[in-house]
């Protein structure tokens, strides 16, 4: 387009097809989703092939997307205003992702301290219906489960996060300083340490005392935890791509928008794991001795 | 407006792209908003349509005009025409709600009118993220497509659909109440709407803080970008909520998990609180870039400065606030503690002082002003009058006390409606006519516009009054059927909606004409009063317009 006469710094981007393409993705995703879990339009349930078409084209769609957006870092259409209105726009999506937690947390706390009221008050303790529940509910957590101890393998993932917080940061002032060197190996490090916690986290999965279905425990456990390490796996990808920019050359000390968003996101994930260590782990082990 | 001079200089570049690329690759925030507005009206005939239905039904006792539909689409006989009848009319109003919702009045004020103005009124040349702007619209479409979808395939043991009302409340929305797939695409539908609005929410707050004009401080930014910075903030708050609500939902149904399920120890309530803790929020996503909207249109049309702007502002954001700790009074009667109820109670009510502040700030801006009765206006008058109303029977609601006898009855339907259907959505009207001939450069017929005014206030008022002594009678709502002596105001109510029908047609007429005759609008046809900065551009603006900013120049008071 002609933007000759253009006097101002904002960044008005090219039509794009990602868009509209990851709509679709997005869409064939939900459709194959529904198709695998219940069976839709004439496919059984389990048929997978259309979610992993749908999974495909949304990678596809931010592959391309985000391949565009370098470009457009590199060719200087991020200036000085653009990169604080990036800035704003990462904040705030952390900022719904905080939100996001917020709904786990809330139902866990919920669940937790309310359990009794929950099984007591107006039930009728006598109907068989809810003597089951009761006997196994009025406890919170509930009778039969066995929860971690939180200063074994939770406390060492904890101490490997906060590591990964120090080396990230670490791997952030080398690069202003133009340490290239340091900050590719500080950024490695943080690698290093987010897979270890994710390999800590899915070996602690298989040795847990309960499981994920029949109890509200399970569920609200491993939905709060499960999510952080989804959050965990996106964070280290996120940084994997810092790094393969950063060996690649890009990324320079005074501007590197893509580092920045990935550090943020790294310790919005370290502080979402400190308040599951706190609440889910921690807090039920002291207050109620499990 | 705070702004009194203002340097411009149109450089017009306009080289559009070519149909597809500039309407389905779009970058351009006025594109953009167009196609939601397009897009709104398609879904809004849909969800006015659904709404048709349940008045057919309603208009007179016994269960008829549903079971002849089951039994000519279906080929169902007898009781199980009117079994199927039954679930059907659940559907219809579950995705009449919904449709409204988040397919309807989102879409239009904040995608359409939100688009469209608040680069244009704070002086920026798009807005701050113009390829995810694109992306919150498509996903708004594909959303749409997965809640279309879901009503045709299993539902229920009764039929297609999902039947359980747009708050989605399991065990209704569980396993046992609704099996099938429907309630399935129900969640990622609305998970998929979630997301576009999220990337909407983040894309105006971006914009409002990052790129207005020179000069203009947040404290002199036209009170509709307030609305939608305030929209915006809600929306980024309260839908992640939901979005966590409705994957609980997700892995009960389909992955074993309890949360809701009282066999596993889950809690059914629980969902209603978070639920609510976004649909409280969500009901002021609704209306308040409808409040920017009348105050522009207000200020307009008395050629006076909005009265108390600051006071405006700030009004809305503390509804905005406190509409955060105010969710539980849609659920008094679940059981809850009765100190909790008095707490529900007193937070509801304080939200009435600043909704006070800004319908006496309406009123005091009109207060020796030269008004205008222009079409805009005449809707502004009508939503003024309407929300107070909506507003007055909601205070009522908030009453513990008087709520459990009230809840789930008409009554409620009728403040709703008030506040949404006649508040909300007269909003849109108004903003429709204040801005139609600057976003698509042909005037309107003024006089179809006065009578559709006329005829929709007549009819929706004909609708929906009635319903407050329905639900005062104990009229329950979403029920295909109701005794005999209720007859009478479902029958007024049922004429009502036939003259909004009318009305409609007036609208549509009206749409038709003006784009038939493509009378030259001008950039300003409103005079003095308009001094925002869209009426500073010709009217369609350039397609990149502010390609050198205008400098907002520092003028004391408003």
């Amino acid at each position: 387009m002609a933007h000759g006469e253009v006097r101002h710094d904002y960044h008005l981007v090219n039509p794009s097809p990602w868009p509209l393409i990851g709509s679709l993705a997005i869409t064939t995703l939900a459709i194959g989703g529904v198709t695998y879990m219940k069976g839709l339009f004439g496919m059984p349930e389990g048929t997978w092939w259309l979610m992993a078409v749908g999974f495909g084209m949304v990678i596809w769609t931010m592959v391309g997307w985000w391949r565009e957006v370098i470009r457009e870092g590199k060719i200087g259409d991020h200036t000085p205003v653009v990169s604080i209105g990036l800035r704003y726009g990462m904040i705030l999506f952390i900022v719904s992702e905080v939100m996001f937690f917020v709904a786990w947390f809330w139902g866990f706390f919920e669940f937790a301290i309310f359990s009794d009221a929950r099984v007591g008050g107006t039930w009728d303790a006598a109907n068989p219906i809810f003597a089951d529940s009761l006997a196994r509910f009025q406890d919170w957590p509930p009778t039969g489960v066995e929860t971690f101890d939180p200063f074994h393998l939770p406390l060492v993932n904890t101490l490997i996060l906060l590591l990964s917080g120090t080396t990230v940061t670490a791997a952030h002032h080398a690069l202003q300083h133009n340490k290239r060197g340091e900050a590719t190996f500080m950024l490695a490090c943080t690698i290093v340490l987010g897979l270890l916690f994710s390999m800590v986290q899915a070996y602690e999965y298989t040795i847990a005392g309960f499981s994920y279905d029949g109890t509200l425990y399970g569920s609200a456990f491993f939905m709060a935890t499960g999510f952080h390490g989804a959050h965990v796996v996106i964070g280290t990808i996120f940084l994997i791509v810092c790094l393969i920019r950063l060996m690649a050359g890009g990324m320079s000390a005074e501007k590197h928008l893509g580092f920045e968003f990935a550090a943020w996101y790294w310790h919005f994930v370290d502080v979402v794991w400190l308040f599951l260590f706190a609440f889910v782990y921690v807090a039920p082990h002291l207050i109620l001795g499990h | 407006m705070p702004m009194d001079e203002i340097a411009l200089d149109h450089a017009e570049a306009d080289h559009k792209p070519g149909f597809f690329v500039r309407w389905f690759f779009s970058t351009n925030h006025k594109d953009i908003g167009t196609m939601y507005l397009l897009f709104a009206l398609v879904a809004g005939i849909i969800g006015y349509s659904l709404s048709g239905l349940i008045r057919y039904e309603l208009a007179a006792p016994g269960i008829g005009p549903l079971t002849g539909l089951m039994e000519f689409f279906y080929g169902y006989q007898g009781d199980e025409a009117i079994a199927a009848a039954k679930h059907f009319y659940n559907v219809v109003i579950t995705y009449h709600g919904l449709i409204m919702i988040f397919f309807m009045v989102m879409p239009a004020l904040i995608g359409g009118f939100g688009n469209w103005f608040v680069p244009l009124m704070i002086g920026a040349p798009d807005m701050a993220f113009p390829r995810m702007n694109n992306i919150s619209l498509w996903l708004t479409a594909a959303a749409f497509i997965l809640l279309m979808v879901s009503m045709f395939v299993p539902g229920g043991p009764q039929g297609n659909g999902f039947g359980g009302g747009w708050v989605l409340y399991p065990p209704l929305s569980g396993l046992k109440g609704h099996p099938g797939p429907a309630m399935d695409l129900v969640i990622l539908s609305l998970h998929t709407a979630g997301i576009a609005s999220i990337l909407g929410a983040i894309n105006f707050i971006v914009t409002i803080l990052n790129m207005r004009a020179p000069g203009m401080t947040l404290h002199k930014m036209p009170l509709f970008a307030w609305s939608v910075l305030i929209t915006a903030a809600l929306l980024l708050l309260a839908l992640p909520v939901l979005a966590g609500a409705l994957t609980m939902l997700l892995t009960d149904r389909n992955f074993g998990s309890q949360f809701f399920v009282p066999e596993g120890g889950g809690d059914p309530i629980m969902f209603q609180h978070l639920f609510w803790f976004f649909g409280h929020p969500e009901v002021y996503i609704m209306i308040l870039p409808a409040f920017g909207i009348i105050s522009h249109i207000v200020s307009t049309f008395s050629k006076k400065p909005i009265f108390g702007y600051l006071g405006m502002a700030y009004a809305m954001v503390s509804i905005g606030v406190i509409g955060f700790i105010v969710w539980a009074h849609h659920m008094y009667t679940v059981g809850m503690n009765v100190d909790l109820k008095a707490y529900f109670v007193a937070a509801t009510m304080v939200i009435a002082v600043p909704t006070g502040i800004k319908i006496f700030s309406w009123i005091a801006t009109m207060w020796g002003g030269s008004i205008d009765f222009k079409v805009p206006m005449l809707w502004a008058i009508g939503f003024i009058f309407l929300f107070t109303l909506g507003g007055v029977t909601g205070v009522v609601l908030a009453n513990a006390g008087v709520d459990h006898l009230l809840h789930d009855t008409y009554y409620v339907v009728a403040h709703f409606h008030y506040v949404l259907s006649l508040g909300a959505v007269f909003g849109l009207f108004a903003g429709w006519y204040y801005w139609f001939e600057k976003m698509f450069g042909v005037k309107y017929n003024g006089m179809l516009g006065g009578l559709h005014f006329w005829l929709m206030f007549i009819g929706s008022n004909v609708l929906f009054f009635p319903q407050h002594f329905l639900g005062m009678n104990g009229m329950p709502r979403r029920y295909i059927d109701y005794a005999d002596g209720f007859h009478t105001w479902h029958f007024w109510s049922s004429i009502g909606y036939a003259i909004t029908l009318v009305a409609t047609v007036v609208f549509f007429v009206g749409l038709i004409e003006a784009f038939v005759r493509r009378r030259k609008a001008e950039a300003n046809p409103w005079g003095e009063g308009a001094t925002t900065l869209e009426w500073t551009l010709p009217s369609p603006p350039p397609f990149h317009q502010f390609n050198t900013l205008p400098v907002v120049k520092n003028e004391g008071g408003h």
